[in-house]
């Protein structure tokens, strides 16, 4: 009696992790109905994001939020894939054994500090840097993709140096019995063997990039403008959401849920990719 | 030298600059919130509310939605896994929960802030201290189960047997021997769990906004260290920039301890 409560309970749980998913996919259908319904896949081509007159009505397009999400995602995976890679080599191949431990968690530790924190760092000390660097402002495209790297650069390296860590010994040892180098028993045994787990990672990172928001609110300089210079602010789906939400009322508001359904769905389908098709788990 | 032990030579140098990198931004955003810290950081913080320009309601705040959000999740999260493990047979169903929490759990934060945002805060009528509580137990939800399906494929079957062998009923073995067996990782996962849903800005940004005075009101805006920092750090002026330095501080502070804390619970228990 009691075992078939724990087990029914038990089945309940795991369903609520679907119907949590569902509600949310279906709650924001519902609150971006009128800006679907209005402006339906235009909304995705659209770059005049402009509240009517009286606050009635508008126009509204998700192009430029779009583009700036794509832009510093892409800029930051650029950067973060080879030094993400480049750790995960070092602490799996380079590194003397008694690095290992200490590097791996200051590493991790990286990971566990709070997005805002990278923001409040970027904005006080990284975005001069930028401006005397590079000119701008210092608030814009190149200073959020970077911050945006260093935040996803750790989480990379780790689940990359995990996938490495599966390669037998055994392998790596009779390559270098032939006399292989590191780098060719990188490139030729771990790479190979371990392909699709570094894909995997690399993907589930972009999936977490795409969807950053704290870190990069500060930095990206939230204009509704598209940049024409890597040092120039515009705005993305996440510091949009983040900046202007509360904000926002009636048809604005419904679009900033049609943003966020997008938002979600782009991350779901890169993270399922990852997931499903890289790092599945059998 | 020979070509290819130069391409080797310079791509494990190419690997430790790499390393040395990661390393670099770490001890650079460390060291600025120590340096900022403690030139910000004062007892009266402690004792005083925002609008009296302290964090004390903020930290209380921020630390009872994450509270309330554990509670609520990690039986939840915990039953899951349970089911996963131990019922589910690794059916169709597991299958397809286990893989769609993982994909939860890499769900953009600000998105649950909105999803919460239409179920609570629009209907209700305003912002409160129950949305960030729903919002971060969405958070934590998946991290959960992800744990615990991790941790009790850990226990060897052997332990499931002779309880089998002792006539436990399946209720009882989960409870009494499973659990217990897997109770060291599963603290683990929880510290790691609660350390990373406390340091979230994103969900609460909307749902329970922020709130200057002490309240234990949860239908009420609440207070939220991680909002505040948000907040006071765009200000112009420079006491509150120093505000957000100091709330960043003890938040990344207490953030690190708990995560730290969780770590050296299982590095003990394999000694």
């Amino acid at each position: 009696m009691i075992g078939n409560m724990f087990k029914r309970f038990s089945l309940f749980s795991a369903i609520s992790i679907l119907l949590i998913l569902a509600g949310i996919f279906v709650t924001l259908y519902i609150y971006a109905s009128d800006s679907i319904h209005q402006f339906g896949w235009h909304f995705l081509t659209n770059s005049i994001w402009e509240v009517g007159e009286d606050d009635e009505g508008g126009v509204f397009g998700g192009l430029i939020p779009i583009t700036g999400s794509i832009l510093t995602t892409a800029i930051a995976m650029i950067i973060a894939v080879p030094i993400a890679m480049g750790i995960a080599v070092f602490l799996t191949e380079v590194a003397f054994p008694w690095l290992i431990k200490p590097v791996s968690i200051a590493i991790e530790l990286l990971a566990a500090i709070p997005s805002i924190i990278y923001g409040m760092w970027g904005l006080f000390y990284f975005a001069p840097i930028i401006q005397k660097t590079f000119g701008g402002t210092g608030i814009g495209l190149l200073t959020a993709s970077i911050v945006l790297a260093i935040m996803i650069i750790p989480f990379m390296s780790a689940i990359t140096k995990d996938a490495m860590n599966v390669v037998p010994d055994v392998l790596k040892e009779s390559a270098y019995a032939m006399g292989a180098t590191k780098f060719e028993v990188i490139k030729d045994v771990i790479m190979p063997y371990s392909k699709r787990a570094i894909i995997g990672s690399v993907i589930l990172a972009l999936g977490r990039a795409i969807g950053e928001t704290m870190a990069v609110a500060f930095l990206l300089g939230s204009i509704m403008r598209f940049p024409h210079k890597i040092t120039d602010p515009t705005t993305s789906i996440p510091v949009l959401l983040a900046n202007n939400f509360s904000e926002a009322q009636d048809l604005e508001l419904s679009s900033m849920f049609y943003l966020a359904l997008i938002l979600f769905a782009l991350s779901f389908a890169v993270i399922s990719l990852a997931k499903f098709y890289f790092l599945r788990k059998d | 030298m020979e070509k290819r032990l130069l391409i080797n030579k310079i791509i494990l140098i190419a690997s430790t600059i790499s390393a040395l990198i990661g390393l670099t931004f770490l001890f650079w955003i460390l060291g600025t919130l120590m340096v900022k810290g403690l030139a910000t950081i004062h007892w009266n913080l402690f004792t005083k509310d925002l609008v009296q320009g302290g964090i004390r309601n903020l930290i209380i705040g921020q630390f009872i939605m994450a509270f309330i959000a554990t509670v609520i999740a990690v039986p939840l999260g915990l039953m899951a896994g349970i089911y996963l493990r131990e019922y589910s047979y690794n059916n169709k169903l597991a299958m397809i929960v286990r893989n769609l929490s993982d994909v939860m759990m890499s769900a953009p934060s600000i998105v649950v802030g909105v999803f919460v945002y239409a179920i609570y805060v629009d209907k209700v009528g305003h912002f409160g201290g129950w949305g960030g509580v729903i919002a971060l137990t969405i958070m934590m939800l998946p991290i959960i189960v992800s744990t615990t399906d991790n941790m009790l494929s850990l226990v060897p079957k052997e332990l499931r047997e002779a309880g089998i062998a002792l006539g436990g009923s399946k209720h009882k073995i989960i409870l009494q021997i499973v659990l217990k067996a897997a109770k060291v990782g599963l603290t683990t996962g929880v510290l790691l769990a609660f350390a990373r849903v406390v340091g979230e800005t994103a969900p609460l940004l909307f749902t329970s906004a922020n709130n200057q005075y002490l309240t234990f009101n949860l239908n009420s805006q609440f207070p939220s260290l991680t909002v505040s920092i948000y907040n006071l750090a765009t200000f112009p002026d420079k006491k509150s920039i120093a505000l957000a330095w100091a709330a960043s501080f003890v938040l990344t502070v207490l953030v690190l301890i708990i995560n730290l804390t969780g770590r050296y619970i299982t590095r003990n228990k394999h000694k």
